[in-house]
Order: structure tokens, then sequence, then C-alpha cells
């Protein structure tokens, strides 16, 4: 693989893994505080998959950049602008049907990707889509179930999703953004086309609005920069509470 | 507070292929789908099987344990349904 | 985890009450000890006196709530685990802890209880959960000192229960206890990588021991002589061995795991009797324990206000829920019909 590659691939995994962790995180916050216990361990369930593919990533990310940074290194002593999350998955919790926007935005789009990885020539990467692709097949059933429950359930609980809904949309146009390093990764048949996946991608959500009776919100001004290391002031929190220990004690070993 | 209670659904997992579903346990869900997916993340959080039955609780009858004796010791003294009953000399083979 | 502490004696007894008790009851009462003592196990439609249904609805169910309260202190730390692999594997046990919670609810409900009922009790402050779970948790030491200490006291408590006369009840526990064995496991490795670590890291699990030896001590509830339902409990072999053997037992395995660790424990009675083969220790202080029993403990109220919030805020996700089916079965209904 050329150096070129290597860093492009490095930048991609990197971006995955990152964004694994961080919804990984945001999800963990609700453990032990879900509306139903059944709903506790299953939101769990899905922060364990997550976080669990953050590793695989960061891990390959590191080997790849080849400077010795193993998964916690690449976790917990990179700030803000080192990282490389969507917007979408750092955005705080709120109520229960904004987590399960979120997630199931989220989601839509992760099984379309890893769907597609599997397939990837790059053979570490094709190995961790593997594996991850049967667990984000089951989020989306998940999030997409919660979704329909809560669209098509009381007033009380449609109006919450909608605004959720509204939100979080303008979140949703980076997952699709193509740079220069991507193109190439594409060209090399490692990474799926973004563009590609855009319309599976909507044709997805489409679905599972209409039965959960949710209007598509408008494709307006969509919230970028996420890929660039330009977050919003909610990851640098989110950073603080998980490196802390870290941070706080840099000789540790734990 | 709200206290309108999920139904209660009973757990049937299935180890492996090739043996019965077997009873777990219970848990509530909204829905039948709900339930299933709730006992995959429940009971099934290392392995436990592959395949789950959930049942509403309200939709099983059971036997009342105070005829025990009438419904189940009968079978007791039925020895002759069992092949042991039957003396077979040990010379006959294959059966 | 659980704990046997909570059956002190200014407990509402469990005991039969001494009304008459017809001819016909005694026999089935007679009945009924006969299987328990042949060590046959007692299913949910079986006959069984109200006290036996009631003494173990209350146990389980404080049992269940033990575990739900348990996920509080230690969830404290999941956002702030300091590596990955720390953070999923206290992920997954906070995680068991809630899984455990809900295989004895179900076992509660067995005997005739709706789960609702008994979160009703435990958001309203009516029923009781294990004490040590009402104790801060303000350093990440204090995740390792309850898996292997918190954790270590339940195993001794639970791996009777899983003999439990109670059918339901004993099967919900050898669950639980297998899920469980890795759980002390982590907290002791957790432990052992701050006792090796550097000075500070050091400090911080001794400071953890110091905070968490006695509390775990009072785990297994009052002396022997103090605690009010022991015999009747034994009797229906809802308990197999008393508070102070248990807790001796512990004491014996826990002493050398810290000897190992080169950490203190804060006893200066501590001592290995070689006659007896047991370590003797010192004198276990009460007051604070019924303190926090009574509700002054560090952290009572947060607990329960935690817990109350996040069953108030999702109200309307489980009333969605419910809405969201019947209009389903409405509409299979239409169409079917």
């Amino acid at each position: 693989m050329s150096t070129d590659l290597k860093d492009a691939l490095f930048g991609y995994a990197l971006r995955l893994g990152d964004t694994s962790l961080v919804l990984g995180h945001r999800l963990s916050e609700w453990c032990g505080h879900a509306p139903e216990l059944e709903e506790d361990i299953a939101l769990t369930n899905v922060a364990l998959d997550l976080v669990g593919h953050a590793r695989m990533l960061l891990t390959y990310a590191g080997e790849l950049e080849g400077k010795g940074r193993d998964e916690d290194r690449l976790a917990y002593r990179r700030d803000v602008f080192d990282y490389r999350n969507h917007l979408l998955v750092e955005q705080p919790n709120r109520d229960f049907g904004h987590t399960i926007v979120r997630q199931f935005l989220h989601d839509a789009w992760s099984v379309e990707l890893y769907e597609r990885l599997c397939a990837s020539k790059d053979e570490t990467l094709a190995g961790i889509a593997a594996k991850a692709v049967k667990e984000v097949r089951y989020h989306v059933r998940h999030s997409g179930d919660w979704l329909v429950r809560l669209g098509d359930g009381t007033d009380v609980s449609h109006a919450k999703v909608a605004d959720a809904l509204g939100r979080l949309w303008p979140y949703t146009g980076e997952m699709f953004e193509r740079d220069e390093a991507e193109q190439a990764l594409v060209a090399a048949g490692i990474v799926p086309d973004p563009a590609e996946m855009k319309a599976a991608w909507t044709a997805r959500v489409e679905a599972v609005l209409n039965d959960a009776t949710l209007d598509r919100p408008a494709d307006g001004w969509m919230q970028k920069g996420g890929r660039r290391g330009e977050h919003s002031e909610h990851l640098g929190y989110l950073l603080a509470e998980m490196q802390f220990l870290p941070r706080a004690y840099p000789d540790a070993n734990w | 507070m709200d206290r309108k209670d999920w139904p209660l659904f009973e757990i049937f997992i299935r180890p492996k292929n090739g043996l019965s579903h077997k009873h777990v346990g219970s848990l509530h869900a909204a829905d039948a789908r709900m339930a299933l997916d709730n006992a995959r993340d429940v009971y099934t959080r290392r392995g436990e099987g592959v395949s789950i039955w959930a049942v509403p609780a309200s939709s099983i009858a059971a036997s009342d344990p105070s005829e025990k004796a009438s419904l189940f010791d009968p079978a007791d003294d039925k020895v002759y349904r069992h092949p042991t009953f039957y003396d077979i000399p040990a010379d006959v083979k294959n059966i | 985890m659980y704990t046997q502490g909570l059956d002190a004696k200014t407990e509402q007894s469990a005991q039969p009450s001494p009304r008459l008790v017809t001819e016909q009851e005694a026999a089935l009462q007679g009945r009924f000890q006969e299987r328990v003592d042949a060590e046959e196990k007692i299913e949910p439609r079986d006959w069984m006196p109200e006290g036996y249904r009631r003494t173990l609805v209350r146990q389980i169910s404080q049992h269940a709530h033990s575990e739900i309260v348990g996920m509080l202190p230690e969830g404290n730390w999941i956002t702030r685990a300091p590596t990955l692999r720390r953070k999923v594997a206290l992920l997954a046990k906070v995680q068991d802890e809630g899984g455990h919670g809900l295989y004895l609810y179900s076992a509660a409900e067995t005997l005739g209880v709706s789960r609702d009922e008994l979160v009703g009790q435990l958001l309203s402050g009516k029923a009781k959960y294990s004490s040590i779970f009402n104790y801060p948790t303000p350093t990440w030491a204090d995740i390792g000192a309850i898996g292997w200490l918190v954790d270590g006291a339940a195993i001794m408590n639970q791996v009777p229960l899983c003999r439990c006369s109670y059918g339901p009840y004993a099967r919900a526990m050898v669950r639980i206890c297998r899920e469980e064995s890795f759980h002390q496991r982590q907290g002791y490795e957790l432990m052992l990588a701050l006792a090796q670590g550097t000075a500070e890291q050091k400090r911080m699990a001794q400071d953890a021991l110091n905070r968490w030896w006695w509390p775990s001590l009072m785990m297994f509830g009052p002396s022997d002589d103090q605690s009010a339902h022991s015999a009747q409990n034994m009797a229906w072999k809802i308990k197999r061995f008393s508070n102070d053997e248990l807790r001796q037992r512990f004491v014996d395995a826990t002493v050398p795991q810290a000897e190992f660790l080169g950490l203190t424990i804060p006893d200066p009675e501590l001592r290995f009797n070689a006659e007896t083969g047991h370590y003797e220790f010192g004198a276990i202080d009460w007051t604070e324990f019924n303190e926090i029993l009574k509700g002054n403990g560090p952290c009572n109220r947060e607990r329960i206000e935690a817990r109350r919030k996040a069953w108030d805020d999702g109200a309307w996700v489980r009333e969605a829920a419910v809405a969201h089916a019947a209009k389903r079965k409405q509409r299979a209904m239409k169409k079917a019909g």
C-alpha cells in the first residue's frame, strides 16, 4: 500500500473508531437510567458492541500509523481537534426519544457501511466489518422498532421524536461527505462510495419514518466539521470525563 | 407515577441445534417482537441460545399441583411401558 | 450482589401470626415441612405457608432492588474507566447486575406480586435494599473494592441460595452465581493493577479498602443472636448458614488476598488464630449500619432519587410502547375482520 493510501486509511479507521467510541460512550451514560429494566440491558448491549468496534478500529488505526499508539493511547490522549467522529454521535443525551432517533440515523448508516466494507480489498477492514455487520443489523432493528413505537405511539411520544428528528437531521449530511483521501480509498476498492450509500440509507430511513408516521425533514443546511476535527462544544466535556484518569495520572497503568 | 405494566412473557430458549426449547425465566415487554429482542438481550448474553420462544404468560395453561397425585401417580406402576419389563434371553441379540 | 443484612429485629416479622391454625392447615404445614426437609423444591403453585411466601417475596424483592440500586455506584465510573478494556468490563458487569435484578423480579413474580408493585415499593422508600450501595464511589479504586469485597461477600451469601427450597429463586441464583463468577475477579484484577502501580495508585487502593472493609463485613447482617428470622428461615431452607458463619468464611478468604495485594486491612485487632485456623477480627460498629438502614447513609437519598427519575422520565416511553402495541393489534383485527 502506498504511503498516501495508508495515511488515508488511517484517517478513515480513526473516523469510524472515534464515531463508534463516542456513540458507545453516549449510550453507556444510560446504563442504570433507562425507562425499563429490559431496555437498560438492551441499550448497554449496543454500547458494548460499539465500544468493541472502536477498539478494533482504533487498534488498526494505530497499526497503520506505525507510531506505537494503541487503542488507549488514541482514545485517551487526543484532544477535541484530533477526534474525527461524526457530529451526530457527540450530541448529548436528551430524552430516550432523542437517543433513539440519534441511534437510528447512525445505525441505518452503519449497516449500509459495514455490509459494503465486508467486501473491502483491505483484509483487516473486511474482517472487522464481517464481525460488526451482524451486530449493527441488530442495532438498526432495535432502534428502528423503537422509533416506530414512539412515532406511532401516543401524541406525547410522537411530538418528542418529531422534535428530535428535526434537531438531529442537520447532522446526517456529514456521514456522506467525501474528501480527496476518501476518494482514493474508494478508487482502490478499500471503502464504499458514500454517494452510493446515501441512496440506500435514505430508502431505509424513509421506510421506517413512514411506519413511524413521521415526516422526513427537508435536507437544508447540514452541519459539518467532525471529520476535520471541528466539533460542537459537547465533545470537550465528553473527553474531559472519559480521559480524566489517564490525564490526571499520566504515568499510571490501569 | 405511571403504573402501567408491560405484560409478562415466559421465555424458552433452545441452547443448541437438536435440543428442545427450555424455560429460562420471564420478562416484560409491550409486544411479542420486543419480548423476543429483550429475551435475546437478557437471556443470551453469553451465547446461551440459537432460538427463542416468547409466550404471553397469560396464555399458559398449567396443571393444578393439588391434582398431582391423580394426574401422575397412575403412571408409576405401569411398568409394562418400559423395555426392562420384558424378559428376553441374553443370547438373543439386537433387540 | 446481596446481603442478609436486612433481617434485623426492627423489621416487621414474617413469622406466621399467632392466630388459630386449623387442623387442615396444620396438616398442610406438616406436609410442607416434610417436603422441605426432604430437600424437595417448592414450586409456585404448590401450597405454602403464608409466612414462607411473605418472607420470600420480601427477601427476593430486596435482593432484586439491591441489584438495581447497585448499578448506580458502579455505573458512576463507566464513563470514566481509564482504559477501553476496563470500560467494557465494567459496562458488562453493571449490565449483569441489571439482568440479575430482572431474574429476581421474575422469581418474585411467581409468588403473585407484580414487578410494578415491587418497583413501586422501592421508589416510595418502603422497600429496603442492601445498605452497602448507600456508600459513595469517589475514586476509581472503589470499583475494584466493590468487585473484590462487595461481590466477594455477595458470593458467600449467594452460593448457598442456589440450594434454596423455593425453585424459582434457586434457579435464578444458579444463573446469577454462574454469571457473577467474573465480577469478583474483575475487581481483584483491578485492585492488583493499582496495588502494583504508582505510589498514588497504591494510595488510592488502600483508601478504598479502608472505606469498604467494614461495610463489607456488615453485609452479612447482624450477629446471629440479633437476627430476627434466622431460625425459621433455616427451617424453611431459605437460609443455609448463619450470618456469623458466612462472615467468618469471608474474612478467612479475604485476608490473604489483601496480603497478596500488599494492602493493610483497617482492623488493628485482626489476627490469625492458629488453633482454630480462623482469623479473629475486631468488633463491628453497628451504629453506623443502623443509621444507614434508617436512611441516613451518605447516598440513600441520591440513590432513590436516581431510580425515581429514571422511572418517571421513562413513563411516556412505556406508555407509548403500550399504545403502539394496542394500535397494532387493532389494525391486525381490522385486517382479519
